[in-house]
């Protein structure tokens, strides 16, 4: 034998397979992104999958209007370099009821602006697939889950009622207006993601990286002051610290952490010494016990 | 997460560097209800450091309300994702785990030893190198043990760990154990394991887990953790003859035309002759492209894109490979099945046969018999059911490219989707090619009637009820009436299903009057065997199915 794949080789191939599988079998699919660092991973994947031709479906982004504002500098950046087609949606009846995280709490905001919104999308658009960077290792609930995860007519996940998937078979079919929810990092870990991003260059947004930022504490998080829209609550005082985020989402819900790691290796040295698991700078999965359960049947991704 | 930080502390590239070498292991844990699965998997999981603090108060905090321990540490619980199996307190799918070592990495599929879930072991079994299969000390060897063992056996996996567990309970005894690793070897022998290695654990208390028990001063042999961090797992995939199923032709512009494919078995280099399944032809492999540059070999594993030097039609079903060792390309593979769904095989039905090149419409044509997952003895049977296992031939609409299934996995293996639901109802493991025997029923002629000389009456012998039920009538000629035996009819009735195949449309009356006149329900098809017509009693499908037998054909 000349050589063994490394682990990290392996799952780049895997990923790679699931992205053309979904090209060759689906009529109109659609990759997600989210900006985050696993987004950038599975939009390399998709490039290295098409090279030399761009990858033949578009990027969707779910926009609740509360992303941060560098996230959104990048996301253009990126689609420009890449050449992707980006298609931006955002929940307008939301938005014009006013919904926000401080007015509605995460629960319903969460909801509205970003389930309904990814729903809306996919329906206006009539996507028959639709790639999700969810990892198994992030939370329990998505360690059941299928690589090509079947949705119904009206976006729901049946956790009793999975397809077995064996092999690297995947079941494609599905009927008119329904759907299938395409995972292609569900073998990656944290770990394994900032590996790869280190390997192979991946840019990813600067707010991964410390720097000087001006948070408020608030619920026991660092809560970023991305704008002028945080109104602060009586005692809340802005302070400027080095901090830096294990993962991105809209900034009223996204806990920062305090820190000095500046560079790639220093973040994967920091998240390697750390205790905590990275979900945990979300507020989302703390509403309710199984609460991700729960929002992944209602159609969350 | 604590492996090597003092490095990843001192020397965080250094650190990175040592870790791009790792290798990825695969493995299956299997094991009957309580026998302490997610137990010890969870135990994997916390002491190799992978529990973070969080997880960790989550898991505290649901230990004192749902776990089994009373109130201690319940690992299972870090495993038992989904709410509804935490209320019933067992695991109800396959979960996939992650955790690794400076050695390895490891995805582990932990699957459920429920009977009525056998489907779930054989899809976490089906990507799988190593199986861990859980064996309680009290009890010792259990049917589901055997039945797991013959599973991952069935699906290609060549090591054993015979996990003795709650060795705690049996006070350590050695004598208990050893009696219980013989059992298994005796009963093993037969399934052809290349390794079974077996350990005297309690996953509850740790023992030969991570560290060596000082409970078992007998054993000498590794602790799990180790063993699996160092086990040779044979992949002889890329000292096998060169296979890319085609899964993408990727033609951006009339200048570049790339066949995009995951390799199967082999090695590939630019220069090398590669071969056309469908159409025989032979091209050069000109570039091996990837987006981090051209390749000068690519081995089994990667995803690649092949440019070739002659322009020859190749397209998505097509297999590529070395010209000397060409796969099977059948139209009639014999498989084993494995059964996956409620609703049973349905002989002579079409399904899609989705394999490593796609999807191509098929029937089951013949189930040759069914294992006794308890015994390994085979029994004669006409369908398969949920969770049951057995050997068939299948007809597929055009020729698939395959190798058998002991040589490789990846274009071995399919799985049977039903056309009206799209559920995934079997998996199949090809063995070979067979050509079909379609003269499993004989017609006899009968005297003519007086005053029709020029009609043959033609009278279905009697069909083994265990056998399937392919009715050849390309070889008559000439008018006919069809007359049916009791027996076929009861075979019918008990749900069964019987394939005509005409040579011409001007057999149909004759079918068509023999359905009429015992109420049965036919569909119409024609494919490349020509015109089939398959007879069955309408009363006995599921009232879901109803509407997809009208009879007004595929």
């Amino acid at each position: 034998m000349t050589s063994n794949l490394t682990h990290l080789q392996q799952l780049e191939a895997e990923s790679i397979h699931i992205i053309r599988e979904v090209v060759a079998e689906f009529d109109n699919p659609v990759m997600l992104y989210s900006i985050g660092k696993d987004s950038a991973v599975m939009l390399h994947l998709a490039r290295k999958a098409f090279y030399p031709a761009p990858a033949p479906f578009p990027l969707l982004h779910v926009d609740t209007t509360w992303k941060f504002r560098e996230m959104i500098q990048f996301r253009d950046r990126m689609v420009q370099e890449s050449g992707f087609k980006l298609i931006v949606h955002v929940n307008e009846e939301g938005v014009a009821r006013g919904v926000s995280p401080f007015t509605h709490g995460s629960a319903l905001y969460t909801d509205v602006m970003k389930t309904e919104g990814l729903k809306q999308a996919l329906d206006r658009y009539k996507f028959d697939a639709a790639f999700g960077g969810a990892r198994r290792d992030e939370e329990k609930s998505r360690a059941k889950e299928r690589i090509f995860s079947f949705r119904s007519a009206n976006h729901r996940w049946d956790p009793k009622n999975q397809r077995p998937e064996l092999w690297s078979l995947y079941n494609t079919r599905i009927k008119p207006g329904e759907s299938i929810r395409v995972f292609p990092l569900s073998n990656w870990t944290e770990l394994d993601i900032w590996q790869y991003i280190h390997l192979e260059n991946i840019p990813i947004v600067p707010l991964y990286y410390a720097a000087v930022r001006p948070v408020v504490e608030r619920d026991g998080m660092l809560i970023m002051v991305d704008d002028d829209r945080l109104e602060l609550k009586p005692g809340e005082v802005i302070q400027h610290k080095s901090v830096r985020f294990r993962t991105l989402g809209c900034y009223p819900l996204t806990g920062a952490v305090e820190s000095e790691a500046d560079t790639l290796p220093q973040i994967i040295q920091e998240m390697l010494l750390t205790r905590t698991s990275e979900r945990q700078g979300r507020l989302i999965d703390h509403d309710q016990a199984g609460s991700m359960e729960k929002k992944k049947q209602e159609g969350y991704f | 997460m604590a492996h090597q930080s003092e490095l990843i502390e001192k020397d965080i590239l250094a650190y990175l560097k040592s870790q791009e070498e790792k290798s990825l292991l695969r493995f299956i844990t299997c094991g009957s209800v309580d026998d302490g699965k997610s137990t010890l998997i969870g135990r994997l999981l916390w002491d190799s450091k992978m529990v973070f603090e969080d997880q960790l108060a989550a898991l505290e905090a649901d230990s004192k309300k749902v776990g089994t321990q009373g109130g201690a540490i319940d690992y299972a619980l870090l495993l038992d994702g989904l709410q509804a199996e935490r209320e019933q307190g067992i695991t109800i799918d396959v979960a996939y785990r992650f955790f690794s070592t400076d050695l390895r990495k490891f995805i582990v599929a932990d699957t459920p030893g429920h009977e009525q879930y056998t489907r779930n072991m054989v899809t976490g079994a089906s990507t799988a190198k190593v199986a861990v299969i859980l064996v309680d000390a009290r009890k010792g060897l259990l049917t589901q043990t055997r039945r797991h063992s013959f599973l991952v056996s069935l699906v290609g996996i060549r090591h054993i760990v015979l996990a003795i567990n709650k060795m705690d309970l049996i006070d350590y005894d050695a004598e208990k154990f050893k009696r219980i690793e013989d059992d298994y070897r005796e009963f093993a022998e037969p399934l052809g394991f290349s390794s079974i290695t077996a350990l005297p654990i309690s996953a509850l208390n740790g023992d030969n887990i991570i560290e060596k028990s000082a409970n078992t001063p007998w054993y000498t042999g590794p602790t799990l953790l180790r063993f699996l961090e160092t086990v040779q797992v044979e992949d002889d995939r890329a000292e096998q003859p060169f296979r890319m199923p085609v899964q993408w032709v990727n033609r951006p512009n009339l200048d570049f035309r790339g066949f995009c494919g995951t390799i199967a078995a082999g090695i590939v280099h630019p220069g090398d002759e590669v071969r056309v399944s469908s159409s025989g032809l032979v091209s050069r492999v000109d570039r091996v492209v990837t987006m981090n540059g051209d390749l000068d070999e690519a081995v089994a594993g990667q995803a690649v894109t092949l440019t070739l030097k002659g322009e020859i039609d190749i397209s998505r079903g097509d297999m590529l490979t070395v010209p000397e060792a060409a796969p099977l390309f059948t139209r009639h593979p014999e498989a084993h099945l494995v059964w996956l769904h409620d609703e049973p095989l349905r002989p002579g039905q079409l399904y899609l046969v989705k394999s490593a090149t796609g999807i191509t419409p098929g029937r089951v044509t013949d189930v040759q018999y069914a294992v006794d997952v308890n015994t390994l003895e085979q029994k004669q049977v006409t369908t398969l059911g949920l969770n049951e296992i057995g050997l068939a031939r299948l007809e597929l609409d055009r020729p698939v490219p395959f190798d058998p299934y002991r040589e490789n996995r990846d274009t071995g293996s399919f799985i049977l989707i039903d056309r009206f639901t799209n559920a995934t109802v079997a998996a199949g493991m090809v063995s070979e090619a067979v050509e079909l025997e379609s003269h499993k029923a004989l017609l006899a002629d009968l005297e003519p009637e007086s005053g029709s000389t020029w009609t043959r009456r033609i009278s279905l012998s009697e069909l083994s009820a265990t056998s399937l039920n392919v009715v050849d009538l390309t070889a008559e000629y000439g008018a006919f009436i069809l007359e049916a035996p009791i027996t076929l009819l009861a075979h019918l009735e008990k749900g069964n299903r019987v394939l005509f195949r005409l040579r011409d449309l001007g057999q149909l009356p004759a079918v068509a009057l023999l359905a009429y006149e015992h109420n049965l329900a036919f569909e119409f098809d024609r494919t490349l065997e020509g015109i089939s017509v398959l007879l069955f009693k309408r009363g006995n499908l599921p009232q879901d199915r109803v509407e997809s037998d009208t009879g007004t054909g595929i």
